[in-house]
């Protein structure tokens, strides 16, 4: 048995990613996308975008709306491509309004003070998934797995609200979780933060609409982050979050 | 004729299945169609018209690869008589229409709130008042759990009732969850949001789900996919099966203290759906599949990526399951806890991955195939005892097949891309359902469109829906510390069932 525990733990060799700001995803992951000058019929991509995202004179993408289905990009390549950055978080909602090439960032200036002094080196969080898919909650559990290993900078998720210094909020908050969230945010000892993760939660996303939904929570209390995707990349939020806490370099 | 016999995806003008009166309907179901073991209740819900609600039923028969379906329209204040008293199996469907409808059902032995819909019948009834059922002891108490849980899951109520550290009984309240999908179907009228509703569903099981509604919408146009898309949709959906059987025995493992199979199954699962980000550009594969085409044409470039990823998943996910099934300290928590027996999964109609631990053979795979499935005679894997070993060993098992499955399809693409958009003209007054066979099990869809082609109801059900039960008659007896095993073992979507 000795003997299969190492050839196991050589087989499983190193599996973290060395550094998580800068580290390039596989594929054709759809992250920021970029939007050119190129003319396109803008009303046929408003009326295309299933979630009502894209906004014309100039054609900006929202997204806190975007589900990144990439259907606007396949339609009008020139005009809309999306990149492989996964930075996409930020603390100012107009932010995640995008047109042209930029680098979403969080806004310094705006964040208080105390989050630099109290969490820039240990924040532990609380997730509640109110009307989640499942899928932004594998993705947050995948932050903390060995590829991504959030722990190594002292970013945690917790059990007891208790324990945390903030709650991560996942899917479009239905009326039948509505209480249960508040309940866990009051029993969240001050200061704290609120982070919203995915679509979802910062827009209602595709259940926007629904009667089923009870939103009037994000009325109340201030959100520190917005991390967009759907799912949210645990690279998009891990550096969301880094950049929330740790501030400018 | 009291009911008609249809295939999986098979569109039928809606006017074709039989109405009955529900003294009738009921006869022909207790009497007739769900005598054969091979029987089982894939869907039963209610659909409002003129003169009341039409219920509709679909029975499915695995022995002839057919599904039977019949209808009955009764008004919201009638009481009829509950199927659930003979066939337990309905005991959820009758309370759906319950709460959806109001309609009542004498026999059944308590028809409790089922997801506290926006749009139920008795507004009065709220998710904070459950009425949960209760023992007046002194020796026994009760230990609430959630909705809010400890790990990063979807919220849901545990409520034990419990002796000592043993577990009499366990009530799952569910319903956090809602947020009105099926309202929304109708609601949205882009096919692409509709698309987009269907893989949010149930965020793990995007492949499944998505599947089951392009075929749908493919029967409704008589459209025909091509065999190079129903290759890739297959492969899509082994793939799925895959990456969330790796995740779920590393998630075993982690309840059962048992870091090294934690670390590497976690890390083994990451490659897989790495491999979805690489086909479509997100890990759980949203965007993927969409009725009538596909954004995302497999090529000879993906097919190598799959090689070399699962050249280098199996062997080391081979060597970690042989060393876990092998531990004395991982079987001693696994074996014998949380059994369902087979009469057991079987009289509560079990579904799925989880039915056939129990040695229930139910497949969609191999009793309704559609697609790439028509041509390979598929025989389910089961395990015979039911328990969490059971349980985490079919997984294995069904990973290895899944590997061999894609590995053929792979083999048999021709890489021809489809012609897409033949979706323009949706069939009026029609009716469909389709079944597809998710990880967890049997996925359900239905559809009805009205005189002008545009939909008139739409029905899912997500195999947790039957299975739900399954997990508290599980734990009956076990210690309350075996909880977390058995509940992952099965790991149901609550997103799946409160839709």
């Amino acid at each position: 048995m000795f003997i299969n525990n190492l050839k196991i733990l050589f087989h499983q060799g190193k599996q973290f990613i060395p550094d998580v700001t800068t580290t390039e995803v596989p594929g054709v992951f759809r992250g920021r996308p970029v939007i050119t000058d190129a003319a396109c019929n803008e009303q046929q991509l408003i009326d295309l975008c299933p979630m009502g995202a894209i906004s014309g004179k100039p054609l900006s993408i929202d997204l806190g709306r975007c589900t990144f289905c990439g259907e606007c990009a396949f339609a009008c390549p020139e005009k809309i491509r999306f990149t492989k950055d996964y930075k996409m978080a930020t603390n100012d909602r107009d932010r995640l309004i995008v047109s042209g090439d930029h680098p979403i960032e969080v806004d310094a200036d705006k964040v208080r003070a105390e989050i630099h002094k109290l969490f820039g080196r240990s924040l532990k969080l609380r997730e509640v998934s109110a009307a989640g898919d499942n899928s932004c909650e594998w993705e947050l559990n995948a932050t903390s797995n060995v590829n991504f290993d959030m722990g190594r900078f002292g970013i945690d998720f917790v059990a007891s609200p208790r324990h945390a210094d903030g709650i991560v909020v996942t899917g479009p908050i239905s009326e039948n979780m509505a209480e249960a969230l508040e309940i866990c945010y009051h029993a969240t000892p001050d200061p704290k933060i609120l982070i919203l993760a995915g679509t979802d939660a910062i827009s209602g996303g595709i259940f926007a609409d629904s009667p089923a939904l009870n939103r009037s929570f994000l009325d109340k209390y201030k959100v520190d982050l917005y991390v967009p995707g759907n799912p949210v990349h645990p690279l998009a939020f891990v550096n969301g979050v880094l950049s929330l806490v740790r501030g400018k370099k | 004729m009291d009911y008609i016999t249809i295939k999986n995806n098979q569109r039928i003008a809606f006017a074709e299945i039989p109405v009955l009166d529900y003294a009738a309907f009921y006869k022909v179901l207790t009497d007739n169609l769900l005598i054969k073991p091979e029987a089982h209740c894939v869907n039963y819900y209610g659909v409002p018209s003129d003169k009341g609600v039409q219920l509709i039923c679909c029975i499915a028969d695995d022995e002839t690869h057919t599904i039977n379906v019949l209808s009955t329209i009764v008004s919201k204040s009638d009481t009829l008589q509950s199927v659930t008293a003979t066939y337990p199996a309905f005991q959820l469907f009758e309370r759906e229409i319950h709460e959806n409808f109001g309609i009542g059902f004498s026999g059944h032995p308590w028809l409790k709130p089922v997801r506290y819909p926006h749009n139920a019948a008795d507004k009065s009834q709220t998710i904070a008042n459950y009425p949960f059922y209760q023992v007046d002891s002194e020796e026994l108490h009760e230990v609430g759990v959630g909705p809010i849980h400890a790990g990063i899951i979807e919220p849901g109520h545990f409520r034990f009732i419990c002796n000592g550290e043993q577990i009499l009984h366990l009530e799952i309240q569910l319903g956090y969850q809602h947020r009105g999908i099926e309202s929304l179907f109708l609601q949205k009228t882009k096919l692409l949001q509709r698309a987009t509703l269907a893989e949010n569903i149930a965020g793990d099981t995007v492949i499944g789900h998505s599947t089951a509604f392009a075929n749908v919408w493919e029967s409704l146009c008589g459209f025909e996919p091509s065999r190079q898309l129903q290759l890739e949709r297959a492969l899509a959906l082994e793939q799925e099966r895959t990456a969330i059987h790796t995740g779920d025995l590393s998630g075993i493992c982690t309840d059962i203290a048992y870091q090294l199979g934690n670390s590497v199954f976690g890390r083994l699962r990451t490659p897989l759906i790495n491999y979805f980000q690489r086909w479509a550009g997100n890990r759980f594969a949203k965007g993927l599949i969409r009725p009538g085409k596909t954004n995302f044409p497999f090529t000879p470039d993906l097919r190598d990526q799959w090689h070399s990823t699962i050249e280098a998943y199996k062997p080391d996910f081979i060597e970690m399951a042989e060393q876990t099934f092998d531990l004395p300290s991982v079987l001693s928590r696994l074996e014998q806890t949380g059994r369902v027996a087979p009469e057991t999964a079987r009289a509560i109609g079990m579904v799925g991955m989880a039915a056939r631990a129990s040695s229930v053979p139910r497949d969609v795979r191999a009793s309704h195939p559609w697609g790439y499935y028509n041509d390979v005679s598929y025989q389910p894997v089961t395990e015979p005892v039911g328990d969490v070993y059971c349980r985490a060993r079919i997984r294995y098992d069904e990973v290895l097949r899944s590997i061999d499955m894609m590995s053929q399809i792979i083999d048999s693409m021709d890489y021809k891309s489809s012609s897409a958009d033949a979706l323009d003209k949706v069939a009026a007054n029609s009716f469909v359902v389709s079944l597809v066979e998710g990880w967890r099990g049997e996925i359900c869809h239905c559809a009805i469109t009205d005189a002008q082609g545009n939909l008139l109801h739409y029905k899912i059900k997500d195999p947790s829906f039957h299975n739900w039960l399954g997990l508290a008659l599980a734990v009956r007896n076990n210690e309350i510390s075996d909880f977390p095993i058995c509940n992952k073992s099965f790991d149901l979507s609550y997103s799946g069932h409160d839709l």
